[in-house]
């Protein structure tokens, strides 16, 4: 079914409170934990700060507050934890780049040996730990059906190596690092690695994509995997002001577009199957998100590419397609 | 020397230590920005303001809210041409938030709830006269009373109201609405003297030892041509027409009506004309629809209810039974010029419609007034050129609506409550207009305006029931719910929700938002996200 909005009351829950609804968000709480506190050193503007207090205080909401976070390498580690300083304020251990889906196995395990069921385990990192250098990992950690939920911070590169290419990063998009292969610039097209569909493939308990755009969805999916025990994978798309070029206060606004334009398809799946998909609200076609992004500036400069505009609109098309994005109806 | 384990210099500490606000070149800040629809109402409603507690139910404190600016509004839910609708911006979303219909809603709820308004906090000692109690007047008088005022209306006509009664017909206003909002004025200590007209107002002023007027007779003579006619031609004025319809004695028109002129007294006429009788209501216009001063719904209305308009033709010549007509054409400014084409229209009688000037009498031998065009010259503080005297409503030059005049009455009395302690008004200057960029309507839920019910045409054509429904309970909150808060924080917790860095502190219900300026890295992204458009990033002092 997924996460169902309340349409009227005159936000509805589009925003992150309402003071005429009694349901309300975990971030509208004055209560709220605030896992990752004020005094990072995340650039303005950060999505993956942002989604990672969305993310883990509802990972608290949903485990009455008793968690352990561990936390791969890459920007949120080192914005978060420069040592000797923490922003963290629940349990939290970093170990290396690649490991984290085992040390949070690790820790899992600890929990049963000690019998705190009640502890439950998060693991989190960015697409470059998640998808390229702690992939074996992960995928172990789905195949043994672990108990840990895995939320990925995908923005769509190695940033914090000064904005590096990774096997998330999408086609035709400037990394400041990688140089281009042939002609072109940006990542050349490929098959890319759609790590959600392959989280589902292990046929684990619970798969989910969400955006920092729509907070809602995002808490429901997380409190709905908290409730869930075994292998969870939550796959949760952060823009990058500094890696993706786009103004800071944008950072929602460019999430809202990766979802609107179909370039990012936000569902949920359970055993391996799709339970339930959030439609298009207002359908835009993807020069709306890509244009004001900087990396994909040369697509639009003086001598423009729409040929490489089309295979881009195409990706999107195809997941428009293949997930049903579009309400019946509607265009 | 040091009892850390190895390799350990130095104790674990909070991120709290490192104040990220350093970083920033702008800050947000929370504002109020000028809704459009206060910025257009003539009567300076807080519509946004009343909007708000209606939003959550809380009708009584709406209409409390609505009140301290306008004191009639379910006269105004009726008869208003709201120009704060036109302004709204959810008109670029959908459409227009129905304001006048849930003002409507309130200020039926008022009278059937009886709700009152509070006593004055104070005495002044002062006694000011009004004279006329039609909108502005009522207004005027009600604003001096809640500043603790003396005030007595003298109103030469038979029944408070003015052009509500005499010139607004019953099926756009009933006349229990009108009374329970005038009466609840008075239940304020006014003084209300009928059949009381004034002939010197210095001498009046004198003899009643008040210390100012606010002067507000209106503009009740009706304006006439030059139209070579018959001896028993039958030519009357609407505003007789509107005016007889409250007495005992119904005007008679006969069976075919023509109505001269294009403005809102030729609609109310020709459909009041429909009502009692007549087979044809026909009104006949010198110019096009798209030139005509009336409102356009009221054209619309009158339209349905089979009233016929001639447009571009004048009326030359009026004999019993028939008219001629000229028909005219506009030429390359807009304005109408003689063909030299006629016809002949056969009519009953004939009801100018062709305006108002308003009777000076009162006035005569008072110094220092100027008058011009047939009406009383004001400043700025709506003060004649004689110290003391005020002046409001259809007599001073103005767009002569009731919510012109009641927005009239009320700065007329905030200027003569100051005048009267010897000092000046000077209103807060008008904050910036919080125009649809401001906004981020992506959080708005999508919702279409509500539907008022439409009397039945037939009642329409024959009775006097009011045309336009209320809304109820339900559909009132829906369409108050609409209302996108444009300016003005509602509390929706965006910004406190997407901060990257927890700067923003959420103070409670009904205390709004903080920021904290140790961490706010000056992002924007809360400036972004507020659906409302009530922050502004400014550049950080150096």
């Amino acid at each position: 079914m997924g996460f169902q909005p309340v349409k009227f009351y005159q936000t509805g829950t589009y925003t992150v409170g309402n003071r005429l609804l009694a349901e309300r968000s975990v971030q509208a709480g004055e209560l709220r934990s605030n896992s990752i506190n004020s005094g990072h050193r995340a650039c303005q503007g950060c999505g993956e700060a942002l989604g990672a207090r969305y993310a883990i205080d509802a990972a608290m909401a949903g485990s009455n507050n008793q968690l352990i976070a561990v936390n791969a390498t890459g920007c949120l580690e080192v914005f978060s934890t420069p040592y000797p300083e923490s922003s963290w304020q629940v349990p939290w251990i970093h170990s290396l780049f690649g490991n984290a889906p085992a040390v949070a196995t690790g820790v899992a395990a600890a929990m049963k040996v000690k019998g705190r069921k009640e502890v439950r385990v998060v693991a989190q990192g960015g697409d470059g730990s998640t998808t390229d250098i702690g992939f074996g990992c992960l995928s172990g950690m789905f195949e043994r059906n672990d108990d840990v939920l895995y939320i990925c911070y995908d923005n769509e590169a190695y940033m914090n190596t000064g904005v590096q290419r990774s096997s998330a990063t999408p086609p035709a998009a400037r990394t400041a690092t990688t140089m281009p292969v042939g002609a072109e610039p940006g990542n050349p097209f490929g098959q890319g690695k759609n790590l959600p569909e392959i989280a589902m493939a292990h046929g684990i308990p619970y798969v989910a994509t969400a955006t920092v755009a729509d907070l809602r969805d995002l808490e429901y999916k997380v409190r709905r995997a908290m409730t869930i025990r075994g292998a969870r994978y939550i796959h949760l798309s952060v823009p990058c002001p500094l890696g993706w070029g786009t103004a800071s206060s944008d950072t929602i606004r460019i999430a809202r577009l990766a979802k609107e334009s179909g370039m990012f398809p936000v569902f949920e799946a359970e055993y391996g199957e799709v339970t339930g998909v959030s439609k298009i609200r207002h359908q835009v076609p993807v020069e709306d998100y890509l244009k004001p992004q900087k990396r994909f500036a040369h697509l639009f400069g003086k001598t423009p590419h729409p040929e490489t505009v089309a295979r881009i609109q195409a990706i999107a098309d195809r997941n428009i397609r293949k997930y049903g994005l579009l309400e019946e109806g509607s265009n | 020397m040091s009892n850390r384990p190895f390799a350990i210099t130095l104790k674990p500490g909070t991120s709290l230590a490192n104040l990220t606000g350093t970083w920033r070149t702008e800050r947000p800040v929370y504002l109020n920005r000028l809704p459009p629809c206060n910025n257009a109402c003539p009567a300076g409603e807080n519509i946004q303001g009343w909007l708000f507690h209606a939003e959550s139910g809380d009708y009584q404190q709406a209409w409390r809210v609505l009140v301290q600016n306008n004191p009639l509004p379910a006269v105004m839910g009726r008869v208003c041409y709201h120009p704060c609708e036109n302004a709204c911006n959810r008109g670029q979303l959908d459409s227009s938030v129905g304001i006048n219909s849930v003002e409507r809603f309130l200020g039926d709820e008022a009278i059937k709830q009886g709700w009152k308004f509070d006593a004055p906090a104070t005495v002044s000692g002062k006694k000011v006269l009004v004279v006329g109690a039609g909108p502005s007047g009522l207004s005027a008088a009600y604003h001096l009373a809640c500043m603790g005022h003396r005030v007595e209306i003298h109103e030469a006509g038979p029944l408070a109201g003015g052009m509500m009664r005499f010139g607004i017909p019953k099926y756009r206003l009933p006349r229990e609405v009108l009374d329970a909002e005038v009466q609840r004025i008075l239940d304020l200590g006014v003084t209300l003297k009928l059949n009381t007209r004034i002939e010197n107002i210095e001498q009046s002023m004198q003899d009643g030892h008040f210390n100012a007027a606010f002067l507000a007779v209106g503009a009740h003579i009706a304006k006439r041509t030059y139209i070579p006619s018959g001896d028993a031609a039958h030519i009357v004025d609407a505003v007789s027409v509107l005016r007889s319809m409250e007495g005992e004695d119904k005007p008679m028109l006969g069976r075919r009506v023509v109505v001269y002129g294009g403005g809102n007294t030729a609609i109310d006429v020709a459909r009041t004309a429909k009502r009692l009788g007549a087979t044809e209501a026909i009104i006949v216009y010198r110019r096009t629809r798209e030139k005509m001063p009336a409102h356009d719904f009221e054209v619309e209305e009158a339209l349905q209810e089979g009233v016929m308009i001639k447009w571009l033709s004048t009326i030359k010549q009026a004999e019993v039974g028939t008219l001629t007509v000229e028909r005219m054409e506009l030429d390359e400014h807009g304005v109408p010029q003689p063909t030299g084409e006629f016809e002949t229209m056969e009519a009953d009688s004939l009801v100018l419609a062709l305006g108002q000037d308003v009777d000076l009498s009162l006035l005569d031998n008072v110094s220092g007034l100027e008058i011009k065009n047939g009406t009383v010259q004001v400043a700025a503080n709506m003060m004649t050129g004689h110290p003391g005297i005020f002046a409001g409503g259809d007599m001073v030059p103005s767009e002569r609506t009731v919510t012109v005049a009641v927005g009239h009455g009320k700065k007329a009395a905030r200027h003569i409550d100051a005048w009267l302690q010897g000092a000046s008004f000077d209103p807060a200057p008008k904050s910036e207009i919080a125009t649809f960029d401001k906004l981020n309507p992506w959080y708005y839920s999508d919702a279409d305006k509500t539907v008022q019910p439409i009397l039945d045409i037939i009642r329409r054509q024959t009775s006097f029931d009011e045309v336009q429904g209320g809304l109820n309970e339900t559909n009132a909150l829906f369409e108050a719910r609409r209302c996108l808060s444009c300016g003005n924080c509602f509390e929706c917790d965006n910004c406190y929700g997407v901060c990257p860095d927890n700067a923003v502190i959420k103070l409670g219900p009904g205390k709004g938002f903080q920021f904290n300026y140790d961490y706010c890295k000056g992002c924007g992204l809360c400036v972004a996200e507020c659906p409302c458009g009530a922050i502004a990033m400014v550049p950080e002092e150096t």
